[in-house]
C-alpha cells in the first residue's frame, strides 16, 4: 500500500462573490498521476496554485506527506521547496542560461554546492537530450525545449509532487509531443503528479485517474476510460462533445 | 541546376538601386543648401566679427586650454565618485520603495519623502543649501571642502532620479518571473536578488547611462561653490582677459566627453531593442 502524498479535504476558495473552488476533496498517492480536465475557468489552475500555496484558500485543508500545509504559521517557502511546479508560459529566467536556470533552486534553496548541482543538472540534461543547450539562454531555445527545461528545473530537487499546469497549451503539435514524452518518462520513473491539460489522448495514456472539474467542483472522477468513454453527467458529456466538435478528441 | 535570378528580381533590384541613389543625392543637395544658408546668415550678421573675437579667439583658446583641462580633471573625479555612490544609493532607495515587508514601512516612507523632495528641488538650490548652509551649522565633523560638499549635492539629487529609474525597472519585470521563482521555493529576498534585480537592471541600463551623461554635465555646477573645475577655471581666465573663449573651450571639452558616452548608450539601447524583437518570436 503506497502512502498518501497529497490529501485535499473540502477545499473552498472564492474571489469576492465568485466561488472558484468548492468541496474539492481528493487524494494523490505516491507514484500516482491524476489528470484534471475541464473548460478554462473551471478551477484547474486555481487548484494547482492553491496546492503550492501561491494562492490562499478560504476553507479546507491540504496535507502534503501528512503535514498540514494550510495551517497557520507554515513556512510557505519551505513547502514550495518540496513541490515542483511548471506553468503554461514556461517562465524560464531569461538572464540565466539553461544550466543556471536548473541549478538555481538546488543551490539557493537546498544548499547543494555549485559543482554538485551542475553535475546533477548535466546528467539530467543528457538523459533528456538537452545537454548541448546547457550554456544557451532560454530565448534561443524552441518552445518545446524551453518547456522541457522548465520541467527539469522543477524535478531536479526531487519534489514530493509535481504540478503541471497546461504545460503544452502554448506549443504546436510537434513540440507538444516532445514535452509529453518527457512527462511519460517521469511517470515511468514513479513521479507523483497532478496535471491540468487539454490533451485528452495524453490524459488517457498517463492518468491513473481523471478528475473532471466544472465551475469549481469535481463533477466526475474515474479511470480515463470511464471518464472519456462513458461520461455520466450532462456537464461532462457536453464538455466532451465540444472537444469532439473542435477535433480535439 | 544553379539558381538563375528571374527577370522580375533583377528589375526589382534595379529599381531599389535607383531609389537609393536618388535619396543619397537629395541628402547631399539638401545638406549643401542648408549649410550655405546658415553660413551666410551667421557670417553676415552685423555683430559677427565681435562675437568671433570674444568667443572664438584661437589665441585665448590656446592660452586657456591647459587651465580648463586641469579643471576638467576635477569634474571627472567628482563624476566617478558621485556616479558610484549614486548607483548604490539609488539601488537602496529602489529596493526600499518596492519592498512589501511591514518592518520596512518607515524606511519605505522615508525613501518616498526623500525622492519627492530631491526630485523636485533644482540642483542649484541643493548646491547652495549644502555648500553654504551645512558648513554654516558649525558642526565640526562636517567637511568644509567645496568639492566634497558639491559632490554630496550631486549625489543627493541624482540618487533620487536613479532610484526612480531602478524602481521602474523592478516594476517592469514580469510578475510571472517572481511567481516562478517563488514556486521553486526561493524566498522573497532570494527572488529579488537572483531573479528580479538582474532583469530590472538590464532593462534600465540605457536610462541609467542617460542619467550618467546628465550627471557628467551637471558636475560643472559645483563651480558655483568656488571649486576650481573646468567652468570655474574658464571663468578665472575670462576675468583676466575679458574674452569669453575659455567658456567655449570648457563647453567643447564637456561635449567631447559626452559624445562617446551618448554613442555608447545608443548602441546599448539598439542591442536591447534587437534582442526584444527576437524574443517576440514566442
Amino acid at each position: 500500500m503506497t502512502k498518501t502524498m497529497l490529501d485535499i479535504i473540502n477545499l473552498r476558495k472564492s474571489y469576492g462573490s465568485d466561488l472558484v473552488l468548492q468541496d474539492i476533496s481528493t487524494t494523490l498517492r505516491e507514484h500516482e498521476v491524476k489528470v484534471l480536465i475541464g473548460a478554462s475557468g473551471s478551477g484547474k489552475s486555481t487548484l494547482l496554485r492553491s496546492i503550492n500555496l501561491l494562492e490562499g484558500i478560504d476553507d479546507g485543508q491540504i496535507l502534503l506527506d501528512g503535514q498540514d500545509i494550510t495551517s497557520v504559521g507554515v513556512d510557505g517557502d519551505a513547502v514550495r521547496a518540496q513541490i515542483g511546479s511548471v506553468f503554461q508560459a514556461f517562465n524560464l529566467f531569461p538572464h540565466l542560461n539553461v544550466l543556471q536556470n536548473i541549478t538555481l533552486a538546488p543551490r539557493r534553496v537546498h544548499g547543494v554546492s555549485k559543482i554538485e548541482a551542475e553535475s546533477n543538472a548535466m546528467q539530467l540534461l543528457e538523459r533528456f537530450g538537452l545537454a548541448d543547450k546547457a550554456r544557451q539562454y532560454p530565448d534561443l531555445l524552441s518552445g518545446g525545449q524551453q518547456q522541457r527545461v522548465a520541467i527539469l528545473r522543477a524535478v531536479i530537487t526531487k519534489p514530493k509532487v509535481l504540478l503541471l499546469d497546461e504545460v503544452t497549451s502554448a506549443l504546436d503539435p510537434i513540440l507538444i509531443a516532445e514535452v509529453l514524452s518527457l512527462i511519460s518518462e517521469l511517470k515511468s520513473e514513479g513521479m507523483t503528479m497532478m496535471i491540468a491539460t487539454h490533451e485528452m489522448g495524453f490524459a488517457k495514456r498517463v492518468a491513473d485517474q481523471v478528475l473532471f472539474l466544472h465551475q469549481g467542483k469535481i463533477v466526475e472522477a474515474g479511470s480515463p476510460q470511464e471518464i472519456l468513454e462513458k461520461p455520466k453527467s450532462a456537464e461532462l458529456q457536453s464538455f466532451l462533445g465540444a472537444l469532439r466538435e473542435a477535433g480535439r478528441l | 541546376m544553379s539558381y538563375q535570378p528571374s527577370p522580375l528580381r533583377l528589375q526589382r533590384e534595379a529599381a531599389r538601386r535607383r531609389a537609393s541613389r536618388r535619396s543619397t543625392l537629395i541628402a547631399v543637395i539638401s545638406t549643401i543648401v542648408i549649410g550655405t544658408a546658415l553660413t551666410i546668415i551667421v557670417t553676415g550678421a552685423p555683430g559677427f566679427k565681435a562675437v568671433r573675437q570674444s568667443f572664438f579667439s584661437w589665441h585665448y583658446a590656446k592660452s586657456a586650454f591647459p587651465h580648463v583641462l586641469s579643471g576638467l580633471l576635477l569634474n571627472l573625479r567628482v563624476l566617478i565618485i558621485a556616479a558610484a555612490v549614486v548607483l548604490i544609493f539609488g539601488l537602496l532607495i529602489a529596493l526600499a520603495r518596492t519592498s512589501r515587508s511591514p518592518v520596512l514601512y518607515p524606511v519605505r516612507l522615508l525613501a518616498t519623502i526623500y525622492t519627492d523632495i530631491f526630485r523636485g528641488l533644482p540642483l542649484l538650490l541643493v548646491l547652495l543649501l549644502v555648500g553654504f548652509g551645512l558648513p554654516g551649522l558649525g558642526i565640526s565633523w562636517i567637511p568644509s571642502s567645496v568639492v566634497i560638499l558639491g559632490t554630496v549635492s550631486l549625489i543627493l539629487t541624482y540618487s533620487a532620479y536613479v532610484g526612480e529609474v531602478i524602481r521602474a525597472g523592478i516594476e517592469a519585470v514580469n510578475p510571472a518571473q517572481r511567481m516562478a521563482a517563488r514556486a521553486l521555493g526561493l524566498t522573497q529576498t532570494q527572488t529579488q536578488r537572483h531573479v528580479v534585480l538582474p532583469q530590472a537592471l538590464r532593462k534600465v541600463i540605457p536610462a541609467l547611462l542617460n542619467d550618467l551623461i546628465s550627471l557628467q554635465k551637471d558636475s560643472g555646477l559645483i563651480s558655483v561653490l568656488g571649486a576650481i573645475d573646468a567652468i570655474r577655471a574658464a571663468q578665472i581666465e575670462t576675468a583676466q582677459s575679458f574674452n569669453f573663449t575659455p567658456y567655449v573651450v570648457a563647453g567643447a571639452l564637456f561635449v567631447s566627453l559626452t559624445i562617446p558616452l551618448t554613442r555608447f548608450t545608443d548602441w546599448v539601447t539598439r542591442r536591447q531593442d534587437l534582442a526584444r524583437v527576437q524574443q517576440g518570436q514566442w
